[in-house]
């Protein structure tokens, strides 16, 4: 079986201008959608309590947030989490008041009004936690950044180091822009995912970047376009079927992982899906506009290729 | 051309026998056992008590398939399996009822555990023993607290003490001082004129050599104003955490958790992880609680004696049991507390060479002790330690002279290790500084049960998904590849394993990942090999060009891909932790299966042949010449 019957180079960056103001506006939409709606972040970095309850039958929602109120409490969510049997409910941090009491008060309303209430899962997080855990996020997402730089500056040239990181960054904001524009919950675990897209993306360039390198030294002829041209031309069915193998992988956490996965595989699969897009259109494409040349990546005197015996 | 050397055969099939190896445990489960550890710090569990355990066991009929003793650091386990739960909750009643005698005062711990089923001859591998990997809270349910511990308050009952030092210094010295205050964290001494200042200062270096003194104007007086320096401030907040570990070990042992985790994270905080606990409230309360120490005098007299051997207790006297059970009568008159005991270290007498125990009173205690101590020559003296409402007689040493500046010695009779015990109980009884839980998290046993399931399922599903997928474009290198990506899964269980590390479900996440990404690695492999072909390579240029080439390749995406997953690892916290710690791993053994193992395969199936015409890679197809 063979997917990609390329008779000649696809001419991918002829479209580069349009696609990259493409790239642009749904960067720019991603970022006001993140500074005017803002996260839904998840009580890790709130602070607060969740609790999550079984119940024996479909659960009813309007008792429990009954319930839940009789004990005072005004500013509080009550939703479904998996199935209609299990009930999530937030509480915010109150003053003076420890999570030991908070949940057992709160357990102990519920069972009154039905007593096949199970608690499954409590998870208390103090203000101070929440601090420290968005600033080391921030961090790991800079030491990222620059440890991703240094790298491909060292293995490559500067100007594939920045268009990767840019590339790379983008599709990071975009996931950032769905969160934000649909309010999915924000938890550590689509931090993680985050990350990993952040990686994962950049794996991508690295394979085009390599591609592009090569070609440099084989075609002598050819010029920035054509060479970048034919790179992409060559590894796009490895492109192709990578992430979709990977995309399998995700989609099976997307199904089956549960409601704890869940967004941590829709932050996957947005960053897959942009990454390639990325990679092809946006990170080639930037280190063109920079003016990538052959002697930036071809060392003159490197003798290359011909040593080998077959 | 594409033959390996022997040595990489070799190397890549006992990558996979230690991968199997240690993969194992993690399939044949758990089975069930009752541990038996002390519940108290004076209460050892050695050899002998095996013997104890077997003959409680078989004179219950309840015979245990396994019975042995285990020696954790000086806390020593006794562990025993049993064929079904059934009766492992038999056994653990029983042995919680012959063990433990007086009721509400329990001497040992007998908890429920799971241990791992593995196979006896792999018990039998000593060091290399394989163990299935430890699964997180979010796995097999349980509770996580993260304590907060208040080093301000440390803080601050150091420097009140401290001021107390130095007015009864200055005092001793007959040193003229107008007033000696702790304001905020330093103490603010004020005196009459720079004269009495210089002297007072002269003498407060000597005697406090933990406190930085500089002279200054207090509201037109000279004063000193004293700080702590700043390696006696970490002295003292190292010490009051390593103290509150201490105690929540002690009260924690108390609740039979099997394998509880207490640890320090950062320089003011304390991990607790209670596997398996499903009654927070008691958790918690433990936690809270604080025990109290006392000193009291013990009454020797006949009178007391006679009514000591007749059972009753005169009045104003109180009878408790000391460590071995020998029933003592103290008076009620509580002399110090445990607020007055700055430290306590095991150590030795400085003439004798016996072990002692060293004790630090702040300076209200020492005067008191030296008062007690001077009327008191030749009698007895009892150190208490209430736990649960319950007192026991720690330590009951006879004064020999009058003890005054605040250090106290105890010693005789006494091995290193009890003087080493006595002083973590002395030190362990109460918390030294508050502590407030910043962070709670409990999972249910069945929420854990179904995290387990739906990661597996997941994990599975993908894995099949892409198996099919690959073999049915790629044909036999398909199959190479799936063979690849398996034997990826399989050293990334087993080093997992090996270095015990915790599986939760975010590292379950990174396992579906890392399979999902390490794919590209065999995909560049399999594209490159086509490509060779199209470009009219014979079939063994191809195998060896394609490999050669996309080694560059992943390589270069392989690293970038780990220096994210080592900055997760270090910015980390939690899930992320979890997750990256498996995806760094991840990548190294995909590296390692795609481009060694997967060219092992290729080579021994297609390395021999010479006349190699084609080779199944599905269809490669060549553009027509045009």
């Amino acid at each position: 079986m063979e997917f990609f019957r390329i008779h000649r180079t696809i001419p991918f960056m002829r479209h580069a201008l349009v696609l990259n103001i493409i790239s642009l506006v749904t960067f720019v939409a991603a970022v006001f959608f993140i500074i005017t709606r803002g996260f839904h972040l998840s009580i890790e970095f709130t602070g607060g309590t969740v609790m999550e309850v079984n119940y024996a039958q479909t659960a009813q929602l309007e008792k429990v947030r009954s319930a839940v109120s009789t004990l005072g409490y005004t500013d509080f969510q009550v939703q479904n989490f998996g199935t209609s049997h299990d009930v999530m409910i937030r509480l915010p941090l109150t003053e003076g008041q420890t999570s030991a009491t908070q949940s057992e008060s709160v357990m102990s309303a519920l069972k009154a009004a039905d007593a096949t209430a199970d608690l499954r899962r409590v998870e208390f997080v103090g203000p101070q936690v929440g601090q420290e855990l968005l600033h080391n996020g921030l961090m790991a997402l800079l030491v990222v950044v620059l440890g991703i730089m240094v790298y491909l500056g060292i293995r490559f040239e500067w100007k594939f180091a920045v268009a990767g990181v840019i590339a790379n960054l983008h599709d990071v904001v975009i996931i950032l822009g769905f969160f934000a524009f649909f309010q999915w919950e924000f938890s550590l675990s689509v931090l993680a995912g985050v990350l990993a897209v952040l990686g994962y993306s950049v794996n991508e360039s690295v394979v085009i970047m390599d591609r592009i390198r090569e070609n440099f030294r084989k075609y002598r002829k050819a010029d920035v376009h054509e060479i970048i041209n034919s790179a992409i031309t060559q590894t796009i069915s490895r492109t192709i079927i990578t992430h979709g193998s990977t995309q399998m992988m995700v989609l099976a956490m997307l199904f089956f992982g549960g409601p704890s996965l869940h967004y941590f595989a829709l932050a996957l699969t947005i960053g897959i899906w942009f990454g390639i897009y990325s990679s092809v259109f946006v990170a080639a494409a930037l280190a063109m506009w920079m003016g990538v040349k052959r002697e930036d990546l071809v060392k003159p005197v490197k003798k290359e290729g011909d040593a080998e015996i077959a | 051309m594409n033959r390996y050397p022997l040595w990489k055969y070799i190397t890549v099939l006992v990558a996979v026998v230690i991968g199997l190896l240690y993969t194992l445990p993690n399939f044949y489960g758990e089975s069930p056992a009752v541990q038996v550890s002390s519940a108290k710090a004076t209460v050892k569990v050695d050899n002998a008590m095996l013997g104890r355990v077997e003959q409680i066991l078989t004179a219950g009929n309840l015979p245990a398939t396994s019975v042995y003793y285990e020696q954790n650091g000086t806390l020593g386990t006794i562990r025993a399996r049993f064929p079904s739960t059934d009766v492992q909750l038999q056994a653990r009643d029983l042995l919680d009822k012959s063990l433990n005698t007086t009721p509400g005062d329990p001497q040992y711990t007998v908890a429920l555990n799971l241990l791992p089923a593995s196979p006896p001859w792999m018990r039998t591998l000593g060091w290399f023993e394989p163990k299935p990997m430890y699964l997180g809270l979010d796995l097999r349910g349980g509770v996580h607290f993260l304590l907060q511990v208040d080093m301000q308050g440390a803080l601050t009952a150091r420097y009140d003490s401290l001021a107390a030092d130095v007015r009864t210094i200055l005092r001793d010295e007959k040193a003229p001082v107008r007033g000696v205050e702790r304001a905020g964290t330093s103490i603010v001494a004020a005196f009459g004129s720079p004269d009495e200042r210089d002297r007072a200062h002269t003498i407060l270096r000597s005697r406090l050599p933990d406190l930085q003194f500089t002279e200054s104007e207090d509201a037109g007086r000279p004063s000193l104003v004293g700080m702590l320096s700043p390696a006696a401030v970490t002295r003292v907040q190292d010490s009051a955490l390593k103290q509150n570990i201490n105690t929540l070990h002690n009260r924690i042992n108390e609740l039979g958790v099997a394998e509880p985790v207490i640890q320090q994270q950062g320089s003011d905080r304390i991990v607790v992880q209670l596997p398996g606990v499903q009654d927070v409230a008691k958790a918690k309360e433990l936690l809270g609680r604080t025990a109290t120490l006392e000193i009291r005098m013990v009454d020797d007299s006949p009178a007391a004696q006679s009514a000591l051997a007749g059972g009753t207790v005169p009045f104003g006297l109180e009878r408790y049991a000391d460590r071995d059970g020998r029933p003592i009568l103290v008076r009620r008159q509580v002399i110090l507390t445990g607020e007055n005991l700055q430290d306590a270290q095991p150590g030795r007498d400085s003439q004798t060479q016996q072990a002692a125990v060293h004790l630090t009173l702040d300076s209200k205690g020492a005067r008191i002790f030296r008062d007690v101590t001077r009327d008191n020559v030749g009698k007895r003296m009892a150190i208490l330690l209430f736990e649960n409402g319950k007192g026991e007689v720690v330590t009951a040493p006879v004064i020999r002279s009058e003890i005054a500046g605040g250090q106290v010695q105890i010693s005789g009779s006494m091995t290193a290790e009890e003087a080493a015990d006595t002083a973590l109980l002395l030190r362990a009884g109460a918390l030294a500084a508050p502590m407030s839980i910043i962070e709670e998290r409990t999972i249910g046993p069945s929420l854990g049960a179904d995290n387990i399931a739906k990661g597996f399922h997941s994990t599975l599903y993908g894995f099949l998904a892409i198996a099919v997928f690959i073999i049915v474009y790629y044909h036999l290198f398909g199959m190479f590849s799936t063979i690849g990506l398996a034997m990826n899964v399989l050293l990334l269980l087993a080093l997992l394993s090996m270095l015990q590390a915790t599986l939760t479900l975010p590292g379950i996440a990174a396992i579906a990942l890392t399979l999902g990404m390490a794919i590209d690695s065999n995909v560049l492999i399999n594209e490159r090999i086509r490509e060779e072909l199209r470009n009219g390579a014979s079939p063994q240029q191809a195998i060896h060009h394609g490999f050669e080439r996309a080694w560059g390749t992943i390589l270069d995406s392989n690293l970038t891909t780990l220096i994210v997953g080592l900055a997760l690892l270090a910015f980390g916290s939690g899930p992320i932790r979890g997750f990256a710690v498996v995806h760094c791993l991840g990548i190294l053994t995909s590296m390692f299966s795609s481009v060694v193992g997967v060219r092992a395969l290729a080579n021994l199936w297609y390395g021999r042949k010479k006349k190699l015409a084609r080779i199944s890679i599905g269809t490669v197809w060549k553009p027509k010449a045009n």
